[in-house]
């Protein structure tokens, strides 16, 4: 009897947990698919024109989703190269005081307030890249891309290094031992055998980007348009939502639309985490 | 057991005559009037006690909506009445009532280097729509224009669209800000920007506008010749009553209008 008490505690909790997280999915879908009752799906999803507040609204999601994805790929893009080698540095190459030095600080990173970037992105990094390109606004969606990158670079490269670090010290010895380099140690048995670890962590990265809100609310400039260069403004998913829910009519075709949005959101991060997953069981079928 | 009742009876009648004494008024609607109003029930509470406002900001929509619906006493309304609201006002036995409390004037701001000085509404309405690209078009420097917008769902943008834009519609390549802070940082950091904001937001680190050669201030907008101006609202249900007429006639009166003023917005009348 005593036994079972903590299990069963625990088995409530966690019950409760979860109950939760299916409700909020029952709550997301029931806002958003009423969203369907005024337009179609081949409108809200190929629509290239979003103007939800005319009467009847037009609401084409297609730019919306462009940007997210342009403004994810071009982040991770700038971001997971450099959080890779930042990595391999700390877990291989660097003496051990620098590593303790360097570990917790990239730990500490991942944690920066991301509208405190966004302001940067704002008043400092959109003039000076208007100046400097002689663009028509800094505020687009290469500024958008450089701080995502920013604020993904110490998420990923802290647990890309995790998992660099946790390759066996014996596999590095073999290869010291058959007069390997540490070069070549790192290059063809360490990164390789800590490859599945590594993909997950940068898809991590793919996910913090995908979600973030405050830095594309901020830094994007917010234009409703698919992108055709990296000057362009772009408006993605999460700082629609952000910026037009607040005043838009509970229950409108427009309220439910943001709540689609949301969905739609949901299921890209999910493909996303699937994707990594499948990786590291892969990874694990390997070895 | 006895104790118990006695505090329990206490509480009671500390409620009733909570109930008795306390005027609760609760207020909901536009987040542009909010500001106007948060300030104007704080000064009334403070002279009239045991008065309770509650204020939350909605949109405009969201409090007629509720002055429908009988959940709030006063709507606040940077827009009129619809038709259709008054339709479902009308069917559910209800007739909301306008008092027009404050003015506000949106002004078209560019940066301080920009030479330009005055624009017409025509020629705003072919920047924010896309015909014209370029400032050298409006008497400019042969530079593009940046056009710096607000989000769809905000009042501010709302009175643009109905005042400058009219049927057209906004490019879809303007920026679009997210709040009348974030206008002013942006048009204030880019030489090419133009953008708008209320009046009571605007400061020295933008230049703004004169529209049709007037000058956005509030004698131009009291007497009706700077074109971008529009009222803002308070609704009631039905002819105001009780607590809630006191308040009107605060807000309508020379202390609410002060208080109109000191949040940056236009007062009814030329204040002493």
């Amino acid at each position: 009897m005593k036994d079972r008490l903590p299990g069963t505690i625990v088995k409530g909790i966690s019950s409760a947990g979860i109950l939760v997280m299916l409700f909020i999915l029952y709550f997301l879908f029931r806002e958003g698919l009423p969203v369907l009752r005024s337009v179609t799906l081949k409108e809200l999803f190929w629509g290239d024109l979003w103007y939800p507040a005319e009467s009847p609204p037009i609401l084409g999601m297609f730019p919306l989703i462009a940007g997210t994805l342009a403004v994810t790929g071009l982040s991770s893009l700038l971001a997971v190269p450099f959080s890779l080698l930042i990595a391999v540095f700390v877990s291989e190459m660097a003496p051990r005081p620098i590593r303790e030095f360097l570990k917790p600080i990239l730990e500490l990173l991942g944690f920066f307030p991301s509208i405190v970037l966004g302001f940067i992105g704002m008043a400092a990094l959109a003039p000076w890249l208007q100046e400097t390109f002689d663009m028509l606004s800094g505020l687009n969606l290469l500024n958008a891309s450089l701080l995502l990158g920013i604020l993904t670079i110490p998420v990923v490269s802290s647990l890309a290094e995790e998992a660099l670090g946790a390759v066996p010290q014996d596999l590095r010895d073999a290869s010291y031992a058959l007069g390997a380099t540490r070069w070549e140690t790192t290059r063809k048995v360490v990164i390789p055998s800590a490859l599945p670890g590594i993909l997950s962590a940068s898809l991590l990265g793919v996910m913090r980007a995908m979600g973030e809100t405050m830095v594309v609310l901020m830094a994007a400039g917010g234009a409703a348009i698919i992108p055709k260069s990296v000057f362009d403004p772009v408006r993605p998913l999460t700082s629609t939502i952000a910026a037009e829910m607040g005043e838009t009519p509970v229950g409108s075709p427009h309220y439910s639309a943001l709540f689609f949005g949301g969905m739609i959101l949901l299921v890209m991060t999910l493909t996303v985490n699937l994707l990594s997953a499948w990786i590291e069981k892969k990874g694990k079928m390997v070895k | 057991m006895r104790k118990t009742a006695a505090i329990l009876a206490g509480i009671a009648i500390l409620s009733l005559s909570g109930m008795a004494f306390g005027a609760e008024i609760v207020m909901n609607g536009s987040t542009t009037v909010l500001p106007i109003a948060q300030a104007a029930a704080e000064k009334y509470m403070a002279a009239n006690e045991g008065v309770k406002i509650s204020v939350s900001g909605g949109g405009s929509g969201n409090g007629i909506k509720a002055i429908i619906d009988g959940t709030t006493d006063i709507a606040n309304s940077s827009r009129f009445i619809k038709l259709e609201e008054v339709k479902t006002a009308v069917e559910k036995g209800t007739y909301p009532v306008p008092f027009a409390v404050a003015m506000d004037a949106l002004l078209p701001i560019i940066h301080p280097d920009n030479p330009v000085r005055d624009l017409s509404i025509d020629q705003l309405q072919a920047i924010y729509s896309g015909k014209i690209t370029s400032w050298k078009d409006v008497g400019g420097e042969d530079k593009p224009i940046a056009v710096v917008g607000r989000d769809t769902s905000s009042g501010t943008y709302e009175t643009w669209q109905e005042i400058v834009l009219k049927k057209e519609r906004v490019s879809p390549r303007a920026l679009i800000v997210a709040s009348s802070g974030a206008m002013l940082t942006t048009v204030a950091k880019n030489k090419y920007a133009i953008g708008y904001d209320g009046i009571g937001y605007i400061n020295n680190t933008v230049k703004p506008l004169m529209v049709n050669g007037k000058k956005g201030s509030v004698e131009t907008v009291l007497d009706g010749s700077y074109p971008i101006a529009r009222f803002l609202y308070m609704f009631t249900k039905g002819w105001p009553t009780g607590e809630i007429m006191k308040f009107i006639n605060y807000m309508l009166g020379d202390e609410g209008q002060k208080v109109v003023a000191s949040t940056g917005f236009v007062p009814m009348r030329i204040l002493k």
